[in-house]
């Protein structure tokens, strides 16, 4: 009977801090807040720079989905979303800023689904990201020189961002590597 | 030996009747503003709008019909946790708050799901039998979509 009582004991225990668990939501609006004030102190710094470090994460992540690396995608992503979260639109104007802001909140929600899912939903989630990721370009500028290029055959035609001239489909990988053309250079 | 399997299925009871006393806050929204109703966003045509609340808004919405089955646990966690994932989701009571370029995305989102089956989910269909979508039911949904989409 005694072995009995504290077993319960032990099931109330697991039981309390399983609901204490439950209630840990708050950890990550706290961290965010954190996020806000590391931004404020960096201020001075040229927000350009974290633009290209997007940039930089978003190529990495193309890459991966070239070589079909669906695992190497994934990480390429959760890093990306540092890298967004990182980003400082105060230097903007209030009108930039507004779409600044919608554009890193889609691309992150882009990014997060990128890290947990497999192949074929990584390349649709990363034609939206393509579309954000031009977006944000176009407003915070960039120093390298890039190519929008577009494959007409993935769902209605898809474009994305390249640091080479030469087309390499993320959409497809080996399955249709060449298929697509630049449309644009940017620089 | 007979000992040993009584006193296993009284812990095991004494574990269900205390999971019974964790009771979330349910997915109920009494007070709700429903002028950001994705219905108040756009023209729906009653089909589709029907199709929707029927097969998506207990997990895609502020307001969830619960089973029966609901007040029980560990049903009822299954039921939020699925319900809180389906809501960050894509929140039709919150359509409107959206910004245009979310909105787009998961208009192609919602079509690019129903497309391929994957929602809604095969777990909820299995017991939610009217929230199956038929062939006609799916095409209605589609080409609506498709016409919103275009006219954007």
């Amino acid at each position: 009977m005694k072995k009995l009582k504290m077993n319960i004991a032990a099931i109330l225990l697991l039981t309390v801090t399983y609901v204490n668990a439950q209630g840990g939501h708050n950890h990550s609006t706290m961290k965010m807040e954190d996020n806000k004030e590391m931004n404020h102190s960096k201020m001075i710094m040229k927000s350009d720079a974290k633009a290209e470090a997007i940039l930089w994460e978003y190529f990495n992540l193309k890459d991966a989905l070239v070589n079909d690396d669906a695992k190497e995608a994934a990480q390429a992503g959760s890093k990306l979303i540092a890298s967004l979260k990182a980003f400082n639109r105060k230097t903007y104007e209030d009108m930039q800023q507004m779409e600044l802001i919608e554009i890193i909140a889609d691309a992150t929600e882009q990014a997060e689904h990128i890290v947990k899912s497999p192949i074929n939903h990584q390349r649709e989630h990363f034609k939206t990201l393509s579309k954000d990721v031009t977006a944000l370009i176009t407003i915070t500028g960039t120093a390298n020189t890039l190519y929008e290029q577009f494959c007409p055959m993935y769902d209605k035609g898809s474009a994305w961002l390249s640091t080479t001239k030469e087309v390499k489909n993320p959409y497809y990988g080996s399955k249709m590597l060449k298929c697509g053309s630049v449309k644009k250079q940017i620089n | 030996m007979k000992i040993s399997i009584k006193k296993i299925l009284f812990i095991g009871l004494i574990i269900f009747l205390l999971m019974q006393l964790y009771q979330p806050a349910r997915n109920i929204g009494f007070e709700q503003d429903i002028t950001a109703d994705f219905t108040k966003v756009y023209n729906v045509p009653k089909k589709v709008e029907i199709i929707l609340r029927t097969s998506c808004y207990d997990c895609h919405s502020n307001n969830t019909n619960y089973p029966w089955y609901s007040y029980i646990q560990p049903a009822r966690f299954l039921m939020e946790s699925h319900i809180a994932a389906g809501k960050e989701n894509l929140n039709f009571n919150e359509w409107g708050n959206y910004s245009s370029r979310k909105q787009n995305n998961k208009l192609d989102r919602i079509a690019k799901q129903i497309q391929s089956n994957e929602m809604p989910l095969a777990s909820y269909t299995l017991i939610h039998k009217n929230a199956t979508l038929s062939a006609t039911q799916k095409k209605e949904v589609l080409d609506w979509i498709n016409k919103i989409e275009d006219s954007l």
